[in-house]
């Protein structure tokens, strides 16, 4: 019966790894680290086993069926594109666990944070592996939820808080746009699986809907992908403890942009608005990124810049429309995502042994950290694109593929070329500042870390010096079919390390003397940077707190109109609308019911009506309000018993329950609330609150009698009573309606009654916590 | 409502209530009952329970906080649906399976699971409401 295919079970393995993260690390501390990185590190060499096949230009569908009927499955698909991320996400989580490891060990949420981390993982594997649109969206989502998490990680401080929501608003705003995008894609073409859509050749770029589709999966990509102006969240969320930095923002998280772009480069590109959109935007991230980098001290904050100009770099090249710039952006994110992870973890490293990140207060770390300094010479030499490392063939392919006479591609290219030298700018500065020269004290006397805190950073340098030297196999397993699948087409590269005179070498060489020109101009350039930023003196940073305070503005403003706080006012609106809305459609279709015919009722029938009438009478004439709540009791009991007697004896149990507590709580708000004890209404207003209650209680009356007299249509109670007892082995109709015919309805509505029982909770204490506040000021 | 009868009464009655609960929520599917039903009458004898002692021992003797057991029952409710992808049948669709125990057959089931989540739902989120009030008017 149930048949799955084993990848899917490993592609959602780091979810059952995160529930066992807390208590294992609780059970054998930071050592649980070398044991959990199995799980990535399974999923990696499972995934692995498939590249052979996909380099021979195959893909694979696999998948579970979800909710058919609306086109909904837990379906994946893999190609080259996402193989490789899926790879790239597996493979640098299993050194990122390790690292996280090493880096919180001792901390006391250590467990939680693994965890965290796992959630993360196996959403972005989702995202990158999903074939459903649907799936897609809730992966992506997921990653958006996790990432909160992350960020916020060290909740007791305001700014991770802050950085926290930030990224959640504006990647939350993004998976809305998304989730309009992937609507739309159905309404376009009629299909729910990614599959499917690519094979879908012109029929997105024909469609009606094509600029629409455009618009919403490029506000998905750039608020996730962190492109201008949306790139303030992604240095704030720096704000996480590394290991998060250096997984998410490097190589996962903010990549699910640049892969949504490429994924659907197929259907989506080869327009006009995509190869200008594209570029436009990605050139002024990679500059705007670059810029503010140089700003920067604190090698994270710098890492993080340069991430947004990569992303920009990437978004540039995925829109620039040619095979060869697909072929580069494949190149630079494979890159990147190794040097980047690097980095970071070695600014993580730094951070721990040394006590700081501002590299104005750190320098001659080569002797006290041997390792370290190894790694980051290796990634950062990668990162300057220098040879022999495959940061330098991304270049020299980015630059082949830009690089022409038109004065299009000449702009771009310049921009590039300023964008690069930059980058090479910081890497100098991340590798060279902490560790040469002559040593610095630091806070901490800076030590070797333990190996769970290398062993990333040096394996993911050596990747980028490997990958370079054997480039002929990385072309064949990873380059080729990840370009294939982002172009729609068969591209086979071929870059080596080996030099090709011509144009692009020379754009390198520019790129390299600029760059170390700009690196000895490092201090001016900050200090003219900063002061260039005070004199704008507003950022999308600013405008973003700007909003956030409007927003909560206009919806105080919407609510104190709409609820104003009065309970009167409530109650009279809404059982004025409805009294008003019954009588008026009935009376205007002409559908008013004829007067029933009288049956004479029996006694005790007789009798439960009159007790019911009492309880109403001593409603009307109590004195007293909590009188008047038992009082009304009574009626409701009334009520029930007549459920009984017409054969509804689970309708008459929950009334009676739900009359009991009623009163109860009736009864306990009463008293609490500063009430006089005695009612008090001025004749008019009694007047009219007596003419509300009569026609909303003959308005629903009324309606009753009306159902009654249309003919009874039986066919779902014949439904459920001839299957019932067979396909649902129940004699009791309505408990099989609630828990098994109808268990969707019942489980958004016990949700309903969670989350009413939650905003109960929080409103009481939030009226409570008054007057102790003011007595304790 | 602090008499000394009711004060000793209570305990007794909540006990008598809350196994009378599980009663109701067991037989609901061929009866009349349910995890709706039994939640409420949970969900009373606490509140009685409190009326009468002061809500301090009955968070003692709950232990979790009852919204805790709300957020448990949304989550075993949930959770009752997800052998159906297994089985591949819509999410939710009821599966039963009839294990001999000591020789009597037991009905076990994937909507039982549901019903108890239903009955933890509705016993959390009133009792947590209902308490709250209750605390609220001891000070």
């Amino acid at each position: 019966m149930i048949d799955v295919n084993p990848t899917i079970l490993f592609l959602l393995s780091p979810f059952l790894a995160a529930l066992l993260s807390p208590p294992l690390v609780r059970l054998m501390g930071a050592s649980a680290a070398w044991l959990l990185a199995l799980v990535p590190l399974s999923v990696f060499i499972h995934l692995a086993g498939y590249v052979p096949q996909v380099a021979e230009g195959e893909a694979f569908t696999m998948g579970l069926s979800w909710a058919p009927s609306l086109g909904v499955n837990l379906s994946y698909y893999l190609d080259g594109l996402s193989l490789v991320f899926a790879l790239l996400i597996s493979g640098i989580g299993t050194l990122i666990i390790l690292y996280a490891g090493g880096y919180l060990k001792g901390h006391k949420e250590h467990g939680r944070f693994i965890g965290f981390m796992f959630l993360f993982m196996g959403s972005m594997i989702g995202v990158v592996t999903a074939d459903n649109l649907v799936a897609l969206f809730i992966y992506w989502e997921l990653t958006s939820i996790t990432s909160f998490l992350l960020i916020g990680f060290d909740h007791d401080r305001m700014a991770s808080r802050r950085a926290a929501i930030q990224a959640l608003v504006v990647t939350g705003g993004g998976g809305l746009a998304l989730l309009a995008g992937v609507v739309v894609l159905n309404l376009a073409t009629g299909m729910n699986e990614l599959s499917l859509i690519l094979n879908s050749g012109d029929t997105l770029r024909e469609s009606p809907f094509y600029l629409l589709v455009f618009w919403l999966v490029v506000a998905g990509a750039f608020t996730k992908s962190a492109q201008f102006p949306f790139h303030f969240w992604l240095p704030n969320a720096m704000e996480a403890p590394t290991p998060v930095s250096a997984y998410l923002h490097s190589a996962t998280m903010v990549k699910a942009g640049v892969y949504l772009l490429m994924r659907m480069n197929p259907v989506l590109g080869d327009t006009t608005v995509w190869e200008t959109v594209l570029p436009v935007f990605g050139t002024a991230t990679l500059l705007v990124g670059t810029l503010l980098a140089v700003r920067q001290t604190d090698l994270k904050l710098m890492l993080a810049y340069t991430t947004v100009a990569s992303l920009g770099l990437l978004v540039m090249l995925t829109g620039f429309g040619s095979e060869k710039a697909v072929e580069a952006a494949v190149y630079y994110l494979f890159a990147h995502a190794l040097f980047k992870g690097a980095l970071f973890m070695v600014a993580g490293l730094v951070d721990h042994e040394s006590g700081t990140r501002d590299i104005r207060r750190l320098g001659g770390l080569r002797k006290a950290m041997p390792i370290t300094f190894a790694a980051a010479a290796l990634a950062s030499l990668s990162m300057a694109g220098l040879p022999p490392f495959v940061g330098f063939m991304a270049k020299e392919e980015i630059y082949a593929a830009i690089a022409a006479g038109d004065a299009w591609s000449m702009a771009i290219t310049a921009l590039t070329v300023i964008g690069n030298a930059l980058m090479l700018v910081i890497a100098a500065a991340v590798a060279i500042r902490p560790f040469l020269g002559a040593p610095v004290e630091t806070p901490k006397p800076a030590h070797e870390g333990s190996p769970l805190l290398w062993v990333g950073p040096v394996n993911l340098a050596a990747v980028g010096l490997a990958s370079a030297i054997l480039s002929a196999t990385t072309n064949h397993l990873v380059i080729s079919p990840m370009s294939s699948a982002v172009a729609g087409s068969e591209v086979h590269a071929h870059a080596a390390i080996a030099f090709h005179i011509g144009l692009p070498l020379l754009l390198s060489v520019l790129t390299i003397a600029l760059g170390v020109a700009l690196f000895w101009l490092l201090p001016q350039l900050r200090y003219a940077m900063a002061r260039a930023l005070r004199s704008i003196g507003w950022g999308p940073d600013h405008g973003f707190d700007q909003f956030m305070s409007g927003l909560v503005a206009l919806s105080a403003a919407i609510t104190r109109i709409i609820q104003n706080g009065r309970l009167e006012g409530y109650m009279t609106t809404v059982f004025l609308v409805f009294g008003v809305a019954i009588w008026f459609s009935l009376y205007n279709y002409g559908e008013l019911p004829d007067l029933p015919q009288f049956v004479a009722p029996t006694f005790y029938e007789a009798g439960i009506f009159l007790l019911a009438l009492l309880g109403l009478a001593a409603v009307i004439y109590a004195h007293d309000r909590l009188t008047a709540i038992v009082s009304l009791g009574i009626q409701g009991f009334s009520v029930a018993v007549i459920f009984i007697l017409f054969g509804a004896p689970d309708l008459a149990f929950t009334q009676f329950m739900v009359e009991t507590l009623s009163v109860v709580i009736l009864a306990l708000v009463m008293t609490r609330l500063t009430l006089d004890k005695t009612d008090h209404r001025p004749f008019g207003e009694k007047s009219f609150d007596i003419t509300v209650a009569s026609v909303a209680g003959s308005g629903f009356a009324v309606l009753m009698l009306a159902v009654l007299q249309v003919p009874f249509d039986p066919r779902l109670s014949e439904f459920f009573s001839a299957y019932s007892r067979v396909v649902a082995h129940g004699r009791n109709i309505v408990n099989v309606i609630i828990v098994d015919f109808r268990g969707l309805d019942t489980l958004g509505e016990i949700a309903v009654v969670m989350i009413a029982g939650l905003g109960i909770i929080a409103l009481i204490r939030i009226k409570g916590r008054q007057p102790r506040s003011e007595a304790e000021g | 409502m602090n008499t000394v009868i009711f004060r000793t009464a209570a305990p007794y009655l909540t006990a008598l209530m809350v196994v009378f609960s599980i009663f109701i929520l067991l037989r609901g599917h061929n009866d009349p009952g349910g995890g709706f039903i039994g939640g409420l009458i949970a969900a009373s004898a606490f509140a009685i329970y409190g009326i009468a002692n002061g809500v301090a021992p009955v968070r003692r003797a709950l232990y979790f906080h009852p919204i805790t057991l709300a957020g448990f029952g949304l989550f075993l409710a949930g959770l009752a649906g997800i052998p159906s992808l297994f089985a591949g049948v819509p999410f939710l669709t009821g599966l039963w399976t009839f294990p001999h125990v000591f020789g009597v057959e037991v009905a076990l089931s994937t909507p039982l699971v549901f019903d108890i989540g239903v009955y933890f739902v509705v016993v959390g989120a009133i009792t947590a409401i209902a308490l709250t009030l209750e605390e609220r008017h001891e000070n």
